[in-house]
């Protein structure tokens, strides 16, 4: 006889323990700290940071931790988080040319005020598996310098100077806010900008490739990019001034693009902006790259029917959340749905057989 | 979880919602865009009903949560279970005994009443979503009530299959204006929809809420020459012999033997109460 499946509670309970093992794995090996996390696993935290839209290095630490390192389960965490959090207010706009800057390149120049600063990169390591790491992580302290005391200039403002870059618009308007707001389209840049910064990375590095690849193509010069703290400001309604609060880090990148001109615009270089928390340089270029795809209406380009140009296309599909729950929950039970389907499916050859049936003997018959 | 507000979610999101609902109530059918929040459970596993129903709950509220008809579904017992936590309401398997149900994929083979809130999960709100992608392409064919390319949708299906090859999510017009999504219900529950109850449509991931007032006119689209039609599988119940009620078909062995019963279990349930049975069923299963 059959018995309707029941205990669906139970299992639910069962399966949360059984994760909670696991996630502690082997007991014999010492627990990770959310310090750990925090400080040897820092690009992990910047991620989660980026793209769940918190700068908070110890909650990030704490999500990834729960989740088992998986980044997206993480993000997850600290979205679900930040979206229960009063607001008191808003701060006043990071002035990122005060940056106290860590690393600082630009590809467009060979030198410039504030020089080349390489900072902690990756980018000529050899990619050879250092086995030293896996014996002990004890790392030589690394030669320091004297740091600037002045700010260090963005290379783009030397462009503009020469009026040689397009001059982007000033504006008070005070922009969208993509968490408060349902996104409409056509979006403003502001919530474009907002939106490829929360953005999934692997889904913008692919944005951002299909446009090298011809997809759109815009060739991009990385005019700058620079990782740094800056000095956050708020501005206090009992004092009437603006103090400072605390800092962030941030990876700031500007592109350089080429622009052949339209009707309406002169020759010039035009720019593609990218702004992520923490250290995310990759996330920061590509975001740079589809920001400059995604303005072809506004500079009077053509619509090439690449992907990287379809605002609606990126934007609906870049947040890894909406993505993830979506593709996922094709797991829940679907039976009822697939039951319809079933009778219709039946159907359908019942008739067709009984069709085919009638014609033979018709074709029999003559 | 003391530390979150009634039902989760704050006071000034749960106004912002109410808003979307009223206009959704105002404008039967048409899609409300609203500030969908990031919910502790995933995009596409609910979150639309469940800031609906957040927002429509007060603590004198009995809650009812289905999934496919059944309320032991593991995601009907886990969004029962937030809102046991969060809202600490009553909650209940009996539909007659609920004033808010919230229900993925089916709508109660019980009549609902004028006290009852019927609040559905939605994937995609969007009926013309399949026919053209883009969301400004669709809502000006909503606001212009362009809806030829759906018809032709069905005439295709008619040309090709010999029958509308909908079956579910079937499409319908809502009080002669909005095409709606009555989200993914089988079409044999599409008749359902002209009820007392108020029902509300939320779709978290798409930002969208949208509500047919009680007693609305809801007309599944269709033709002269092919009338719309409820279908369900031709089989009574097994357990409780209800031949009105949608059915889930269950592979009982290798052989392939199936048997068919009540996807609504608490309709199976109280009709085995009443001491129906059905070819499977014994006297005392219930």
């Amino acid at each position: 006889m059959y018995v309707a499946v029941k205990g669906g509670e139970r299992a639910i309970e069962n399966a949360h323990a059984w994760l909670a093992e696991e996630r502690r794995g082997d007991t014999s090996i010492a627990e990770l700290s959310l310090e750990q996390i925090r400080e040897q696993l820092s690009l992990a935290v910047n991620r989660v940071m980026a793209e769940g839209s918190l700068f908070d290095p110890d909650l990030a630490a704490l999500a990834i931790k729960q989740a088992r390192g998986d980044l997206i389960e993480a993000i997850f965490l600290i979205r679900a988080y930040r979206t229960t959090l009063p607001r008191f207010g808003a701060t006043q706009p990071i002035e990122t040319g005060d940056m106290a800057c860590d690393r600082r390149i630009s590809a467009t120049f060979k030198d410039a005020p504030g020089g080349q600063v390489l900072g902690p990169t990756f980018d000529y390591t050899h990619r050879l598996l250092d086995f030293k790491l896996a014996a002990d992580g004890e790392v030589p302290e690394a030669e320091m310098g004297t740091p600037r005391t002045e700010a260090t200039p963005h290379i783009t403002e030397f462009l503009k100077d020469e009026d040689i870059i397009q001059t982007e618009a000033a504006s008070d308007e005070t922009p969208g806010d993509l968490t408060r707001e349902p996104l409409e389209f056509p979006a403003t840049r502001p919530l474009r900008l907002q939106s490829l910064t929360r953005g999934d990375e692997g889904f913008i590095l692919g944005m951002a490739y299909s446009t090298q690849r011809g997809y759109a193509r815009n060739h991009a010069f990385v005019g700058e990019l620079r990782i740094g703290k800056c000095p956050v400001e708020m501005e206090i309604p009992e004092l009437g001034f603006a103090i400072e609060i605390g800092e962030i880090e941030v990876t700031e990148c500007e592109t350089v693009n080429q622009f052949k001109g339209s009707k309406t615009e002169p020759p010039q270089f035009t720019r593609g902006y990218g702004l992520v928390f923490g250290q995310s340089e990759r996330k920061s270029i590509a975001m740079a790259l589809v920001d400059r795809a995604l303005r072809w209406k506004e500079l009077g380009e053509d619509n090439l029917g690449a992907a990287a140009q379809d605002e609606e296309f990126v934007l609906s599909h870049s947040d890894n959340i909406q993505a993830t729950g979506f593709l996922e929950h094709i797991k829940l039970p679907h039976y009822v749905d697939f039951q319809s389907e079933l009778e219709l499916v039946r159907k359908l050859r019942r008739e067709a057989a009984e069709l085919a049936e009638t014609l033979a003997a018709r074709e029999a018959a003559e | 979880m003391n530390d979150y507000n009634f039902a989760y979610l704050d006071e000034q999101t749960k106004r912002m919602i109410r808003r979307a609902i009223l206009k959704g109530l105002a404008v039967p059918g048409y899609q409300v865009p609203f500030a969908s929040r990031e919910m502790p459970m995933p995009y596409g596993w609910g979150t639309g009903g469940v800031q609906v129903s957040a927002a429509t709950l007060t603590p004198e509220d009995t809650l009812k949560v289905i999934d496919q008809g059944a309320d032991d579904t593991t995601n009907a017992v886990s969004i029962r279970k937030f809102f046991e936590r969060t809202a600490g309401v009553a909650t209940t398997e009996e539909t007659e005994q609920a004033s808010v149900i919230q229900t993925r994929h089916r709508i109660p083979e019980a009549d609902l009443t004028e006290d009852q809130i019927l609040v559905y999960q939605v994937p995609i709100p969007e009926p013309l979503r399949f026919l053209e992608p883009r969301e400004t392409e669709t809502r000006k064919m909503h606001s212009l009530e362009e809806y030829g390319l759906m018809h032709v949708k069905l005439y295709e299906d008619i040309s090709q299959h010999g029958a509308i090859a909908t079956s579910y999510a079937y499409p319908v017009m809502v009080q002669d204006r909005y095409v709606m999504d009555p989200s993914p219900i089988p079409k044999f529950d599409n008749p359902k929809m002209e009820m007392a109850a108020i029902q509300l449509f939320g779709a978290g991931r798409e930002q969208r809420i949208y509500a047919v007032p009680p007693y609305t006119k809801v007309v599944s689209l269709d033709f002269e020459d092919y009338p719309f039609e409820a279908s369900k599988a031709d089989h009574p119940c097994d357990l409780c012999g209800a031949e009105d009620s949608y059915l889930d078909e269950v592979i009982l062995d290798d052989a392939g033997n199936r048997m068919f019963v009540c996807s609504d279990t608490d309709y199976c349930r109280s009709r085995r109460a009443a001491g129906h049975v059905g070819r499977l069923g014994t006297e005392d299963a219930a």
